[in-house]
């Protein structure tokens, strides 16, 4: 008789190995592992084989299916992309990479800090790096993104002031506002916004004088706005809110900072934002990483949610050594209402975003920053040459995005991008749905890695497609 | 080179009237019983266990003590070199020895008072230095060890006392001084009674990173549990809340106003408190014209009780007039923690309100978290 | 077994500066590509194009170095971080990592993942859009729910979703006022105590009984009127299967509240048992942890959520679906809960996972299952043979799944020697450290161990070895494991009051020098 074909152990699981399974069974003293499951009363187990794809277990033939199907995608690299809005493509630098599939830290659970001792100044350095960026002295380690960081600071807001009222500046994303929403559901018993000016998309401070009552705990508002329009009344908004006792959150986008003023220098409380654009590819909206910061007192301390890392003397002489600031939060904190969770987050996207903010120092976030400056400001031209175009939108300074709107070509922006794909490239983010008072409107968004030739290119795309 | 000053007290009666089923040495009567039938001392012995931990201070280490059995033996035979401040006679030790000890060690100053006994003698340190913020530890030696002041072992009490010594354990924290009425218990009735609170070394457990979640701090919970009872009394504006003994009560109580008791059970309504110290007869008569009423208490003593130890003013003649459905448990996670998975107990001294008292029992342990727990008569 | 050797380790030790230590005034890690000329010469000087008073005049202080140093410290850094990949990590009950398949890396790098965008239009995404929905589909089949959402980035965030949920389950019905109160275990994990909490609820916790979970009693006597829901796992920390879960699930159905189910750690139920046939409403799994992708120091990983179809509204908005041609994200959910996170989740984790169970597929995922009980059952035995003090309290005699909460109190009051002494001697042998057990501690002196199926029994006897040497320290030479780690990156902090201290505490280099009075 034939010998039955023996099982093949699977790469991933060692004592697949029929003969070790056998032992290990033996050595424990049952026949099967049935035997241990046969615990589980019969109503609860599934009595058949689960119907799901076979095995493809050699890993060439899994790479070929797995990159078959990726490359049904259009990815950023064969089309010219002008979305941005949360997800910027900016470049991602050499080091960034290496560090970030570096095993050990990509395989890192909660290790101690004495055995993962490189993860913990790894992300103690980030902090430090962000806090130079806002110039702020206390950093969390991120949360899931900015939307989240966001929530989180109207959270710790409404803890540290006892109130429940939040105002949130219009112009921000509405995704982001779709997450304070649900998050600060608890905490806050009434979320407002606040308009911005039809003109110049800039927060309309009158409209924020309405509202600002002594039951409002925060207003936040993002610089540059979700139109990528820079705010300039920040300290007359700070002023604002301080004099009501309420505290002002900004949100900002980091790649900024080496030309913006940080939000502390207006005033701000506690400045978010996220971390993909410093050297996280954007994964279809996988790389993000939410950053808190703040000034260092014990009463924002107290109302982190997050881990924080600090720094402190080993008993060796000259060696640093990590552990938690203020593990036991609540010692400082007003009261526990309104807790917040805490949980797997997004470190690894903090660790390389440390990198970047290393390799880039004070003169590449400069450069970087200025070029994109005059990167946006030559598109809105540009496309504003493209008759029925107008851009931007608002009139207004941009950093990087900005509006474009179409009304004049009669034609809807979905129309549109659908047409641009026709030229290889992805258009603004239609903006009609969202903000149907901008009519069909689009937020561009150019980085360093737009050439002249390339928004020479969507002008000339735009153009034609507009057939004007 | 001597850098620390470590005062001991032995109670060396302490545990002999265990192994005769006496139910503690508490008692010139019942002591004179265990000496007649040649009961063995558990304390010396203990003792020494205790300070043999403490070798790696060795040469550090001032040990201020007693004569003889009350220290200066014990100290001796762990190769100690003590200080001896006074006098006893040999074999007639009494609870005055060691109150008389207690007082004069801890104004000589020492850094921690080591003692060695049970409840009894817990009771006389208490009542010898309860004015003085003097930490002190337990090596439990004595029959009855009911008081939290106590460490689990005597080695762990050594190793405690080693570590608050060195500095590695800095933090102190109030622990229950309790004891039940020998006599009475010999009669097979327990009568426990909260004498009141001692300072010991406070080792906090190790806290890994987390993995999610905060850890567990007392601080923490008692504000959650204080702001829950406050906005419960924001709720029910008109009714009295009968507030029981101890710590965790205390974050409520100081919230409330001035002159709120640690040992009693003060009475609150509208958010400030209108009674203090009640005894059953003043609690039933504030009841009586009280439309609703609710009783906050929370575990007393290592055992689980929340009813007949150290709140027996709360009668069951007062709760019944609250009614069951208006009892109010709290207590911090780690109290709750402590007790694996024994029960909470009830002896109000009623059988029947024991009995309608079992069952299942929310008790508050934060603002946003209680605990479903049983309780056993 | 006898014949274990073990290593003589040291964990790397670069004593590294802190990167502001390291900066050199006029060095240059990168250089950002600049504008063509003719854009500089259009849009004219940078300090124009800013409002007035708004142009950072003062440049962040960043270090700047050139580029080989920053490359050199962070792999020292890197060195001196033990990842499961390249190390013994069986330790981390209730979430140990698998091994992290590199090929997953390769694939995740690809740019038709890592370069696209999350608002591209549909037809430029059916790649990644139908590894959304196949994998969805697997996972539906897993656990017998009828609909995924993929976007919580972890396991505590798929939590807090599942409590968004429930909160709108129970406001559509118009009881939201009345039912707050959320049902949940001692021994589940505190997240699904902490993030109902953050959504708004009461925490309504039971104690185990003597086998180690809940008894039926507790939850009757736990339910009201005002129960939302229960969320509870099973096995939870102890590795014990709760026999009588479907009848928690009915009481709490019956009471009108909703079941979640947190299968963060799966790992012994692939193939075996579902939420499904327990009557669950809700369920999640860890992708990061029951489907092999990488853990990333702690994020981003992916909590896949999974609801029943009566739920299915009210998932975070967009969902992927299929109409028979063609792969799209449905944003028109009037019913959802909203946003959880922005764009569609952390979709280079999907691709991961993906890849993850289609190279196991169906004839190696109950293998999984398999091994996993085994390798822990062999280790529970291993442990209970060489360590007589070692204790695994509750409902003795009866097999664990996947884990066990092991006690050392017996160690301890014997020696002296607890169970963090332990933990971190365990460094000293090039091993990761283990999980005692979340606070406050039910079993005293707690251990965790999970050995899941990435560890072969050679890794399993190792451990095993070295906590049996560990042990044999305590009794003659306490003060090794005492004072431990001896061998590892770094050593105990001087005095961890200063964390707690906010005249010295420092999450910041800036606020370091500040605190220290340094320049």
């Amino acid at each position: 008789m034939e010998e039955k074909e023996k099982r093949r152990a699977h790469p991933y699981i060692p004592n697949s190995v029929p003969e070790i399974k056998e032992e290990l069974l033996k050595e424990i003293g049952i026949e099967s592992a049935e035997d241990i499951f046969g615990q589980i009363p019969e109503h609860l187990r599934l009595k058949r084989p689960l119907n799901i794809p076979k095995a493809i277990t050699s890993e060439y033939e899994l790479k070929k299916h797995v990159t078959n199907l990726l490359s049904k995608n259009k990815n950023c690299e064969e089309y010219l992309n002008f979305l941005g809005g949360g997800c910027w493509q900016h470049y991602v630098p050499a080091v960034c990479k290496t560090i970030m599939e570096r095993d050990e830290f990509l395989s890192a659970y909660v290790g101690e800090a004495f055995a993962d001792h490189g993860k913990f100044q790894a992300q103690f350095e980030y902090a430090s790096c962000i806090g130079e960026l806002v110039d702020m002295d206390m950093v969390n380690t991120p949360t899931y993104d900015w939307a989240m960081a966001c929530a989180t600071t109207v959270r710790m807001a409404s803890r540290m002031t006892g109130r429940g009222k939040a105002l949130i500046a219009a112009s921000i994303s509405p995704e982001r506002l779709s997450c304070i929403e649900n998050y600060a559901w608890s905490s806050t018993s009434d979320i407002e916004t606040v308009k911005y000016d039809p003109k110049t998309g800039l927060l309309d401070v009158d409209d924020l004088k309405s509202k600002l009552s002594d039951d409002v705990c925060v207003l936040y508002m993002e610089n540059p706005n979700f139109f990528g329009v820079i705010e300039n009344q920040g300290q007359e908004i700070a002023d604002l809110l301080h004099s009501k006792g309420a505290l002002l959150s900004v949100g900002v986008d980091p790649i900024s900072l080496g030309v913006l003023e940080p939000p502390a220098h207006y005033g701000a409380d506690f400045a978010c934002g996220d971390v993909q654009p410093m050297g996280i590819p954007m994964s279809y909206g996988g790389g993000l990483g939410g950053f808190i910061a703040t000034h260092d007192e014990p009463k924002f301390v107290a109302e982190y949610p997050s881990l924080l890392f600090g720094i402190a003397e080993t008993v060796e002489e000259g060696e640093y050594g990590f552990g938690e600031v203020l593990y036991e939060r609540t010692s400082y904190a007003s009261r526990d209402k309104a807790k917040d969770f805490l949980g797997t987050m997004a470190q690894l996207h903090g660790i390389v975003a440390g990198v970047y903010m290393a390799l880039m120092g004070p003169q590449g976030m400069k450069e970087l920053g200025e070029g994109l400056l005059q990167r946006a400001s030559y598109a809105a031209k540009k496309l504003s040459s493209v008759k029925g175009v107008k851009a931007p939108l608002f009139d207004s300074y941009h950093f990087k995005e900005f509006t474009v709107n179409f009304d004049g070509t009669k034609k809807t922006v979905a129309e549109i991008n659908k047409a641009l794909l026709d030229h290889k490239i992805f258009g603004g983010k239609d903006l009609s749905k969202d903000f149907p008072e901008m009519g069909q409107s689009a937020l561009f968004c150019v980085t360093e890695l737009h050439s002249k030739e390339d928004i020479d290119m969507l002008a000339d795309a735009l153009a034609s497609v507009v057939g004007m | 080179m001597i850098r620390h000053r470590l005062g001991l007290v032995v109670n060396p009666i302490a545990g002999m009237g265990g192994r005769l089923g006496l139910k503690g040495t508490d008692g010139e009567e019942v002591l004179r019983i265990c000496r007649e039938r040649g009961a063995i001392a558990e304390a010396p012995k203990k003792a020494v266990e205790a300070l043999l931990r403490l070798a790696p201070l060795k040469n550090e280490i001032e040990i201020v003590t007693y004569a003889g059995e009350m220290g200066e033996i014990e100290a001796k035979d762990a190769g100690f070199n003590p200080t001896v401040i006074g006098k006893i006679t040999p074999g007639d030790t009494t609870s005055e020895d060691t109150k008389k000890a207690a007082r004069e060690i801890a104004d000589y100053g020492v850094e921690l008072l080591l003692f060695a006994g049970g409840d009894g003698t817990a009771r006389d340190i208490y009542s010898a230095i309860k004015e003085k913020r003097q930490p002190v530890l337990g090596i439990p030696a004595g029959v009855k060890i009911h008081s939290g002041v106590f460490a689990i072992n005597p080695r762990r009490a050594g190793e405690l006392a080693l570590l608050y010594l060195q500095g590695k354990t800095k933090d102190v924290k109030e622990a229950e001084v309790m004891d039940i009425d020998e006599e009475a218990f010999r009669k097979g009735r327990v009568s426990a009674a909260l004498y009141g609170y001692l300072f010991i070394p406070h080792e906090r457990t190790f806290v890994q990173s987390k993995k999610a979640g905060q850890a567990a701090s007392d601080t923490m919970d008692l504000e959650g549990i204080s702001y829950y009872i406050l906005d419960h009394m924001e709720k029910h504006k008109d009714a009295l809340y009968i507030l029981g003994p101890g710590t965790t009560t205390r974050a409520i109580k100081e919230k409330l106003g001035e002159g709120y008791t640690l040992l009693g059970v003060d009475v609150a309504k509208g958010k400030r408190l209108v009674a203090f110290d009640a005894d059953e007869e003043k609690l039933l008569e504030i009841l009586s014209d009280a439309k609703e009423a609710f009783i906050v208490v929370t575990i007393i003593g290592g055992q689980g009780y929340i009813f007949g130890r150290g709140n027996q003013q709360i009668s069951p003649k007062v709760i019944r007039k609250v009614g069951l459905d208006n009892l109010i448990v709290i207590s911090t996670r780690n109290k709750v923690s402590a007790l694996g998975h024994n029960p909470l107990l009830v002896d109000t001294g009623d059988e029947e309100l024991d009995r309608a008292l079992c069952g299942y029992i929310r008790v508050v342990t934060g603002y946003l978290e209680q605990r479903i727990m049983k309780v056993s008569a | 077994m006898e014949d274990v050797k073990l290593r003589n380790f040291h964990q790397a030790h670069w004593n590294e500066p802190i990167i502001f230590e390291l900066s050199v005034p006029g060095r240059r890690g990168l250089i950002p590509p600049a504008p063509d000329e003719e854009i500089k010469k259009e849009a004219g000087d940078a300090k124009n194009l800013v409002p007035k008073g708004m142009f950072r005049e003062q440049l962040p202080a960043l270090p700047e170095l050139d580029q080989k140093r920053v490359l050199a410290h962070y792999i020292h850094l890197a060195q001196e971080t033990l990842g499961a990949n390249l190390c013994n990590d069986i330790s981390q009950g209730t979430c140990t990592m698998k091994y992290n398949p590199r090929i997953n890396e390769e694939l995740a790098a690809h740019p038709g993942i890592a370069s696209l965008h999350p608002w591209q239009d549909v037809d430029t995404v059916q790649g990644i859009l139908q590894m959304y929905y196949e994998f969805e589909e697997i996972l539906k089949e897993i656990s017998g729910m009828d609909k995924f959402s993929l976007h919580p980035q972890g396991g505590a965030h798929a939590v807090y979703t599942a409590a968004s949920i429930m909160r709108a389950y129970h406001r559509d019905r118009g009881e939201l006022d009345k039912r707050r109160e959320i049902i949940s275990a001692a021994f589940t994990h505190p997240c699904d105590h902490a993030a109902p909490a953050t959504a708004g609820f009461r925490l309504i916790i039971l104690p185990p009984s003597e086998n180690g979970y809940p008894s039926i009693e507790a939850v009757k006597a736990a339910v009201s009127e005002r129960t939302a829901g229960m969320f509870i796992t099973n096995p939870e920390d102890t590795g014990i299967y709760n026999t009588e879960i479907d009848q928690f699930v009915k009481i709490v159905h019956d009471a009108g509240g909703l079941c979640f189910y947190d299968q963060a750690n799966a790992n012994v139920l692939l193939g075996i048992a579902r939420a499904r046939e327990a009557g669950f409403d809700m369920c999640h799994f860890n992708i990061h942890k029951t489907f092999g992708t990488p853990h990333g120091c702690s994020g981003p990983g992916l909590g896949a959520l999974g609801v029943r179809d009566y739920l299915a509204k009210y998932l975070p908005f967009p969902t992927v679906e299929y109409d028979g041609e063609k792969y799209y994200l449905d944003f028109d959910r009037p019913e959802s809960v909203g946003k959880i996170r922005q764009f569609q989740g952390p979709a280079g984790v999907l691709v991961r996972a993906y890849a993850w169970i289609r190279a196991v597929g169906q004839e190696y995922l109950k293998e999984v299952s398999e091994i996993s009980t085994i390798n822990h059952n062999y280790l529970q035995k291993k442990l209970q043979e060489l360590i007589p003090e070692m204790d695994v309290p509750y409902a003795p005699g009866r097999r664990r799944l996947e884990e066990a909460r092991y006690c050392w109190q017996k160690l301890f009051e014997a020696t002296g020697i607890s169970t963090t002494d332990i933990m971190r001697r365990v460094g000293d042998f090039g091993l990761q450290h283990y999980w005692t057990s979340h606070h406050p501690w039910v079993v005293p002196e707690p251990m965790t161990l999970e050995p899941c199926e990435s560890y072969g029994k050679e890794d399993l006897d190792e451990y095993a070895a070295v906590l049996k040497h560990i042990r044999d320290e305590a009794y003659s030479d306490p003060e090794v494991v005492k004072n431990a780690p001896h061998k590892c990156a770094s050593h105990k902090l001087a005095d961890e009051s200063a964390l707690d201290d906010p005249k010295r505490w420092a999450t910041t280099w800036r606020a370091y020098i500040k605190k220290k009075g340094r320049t």
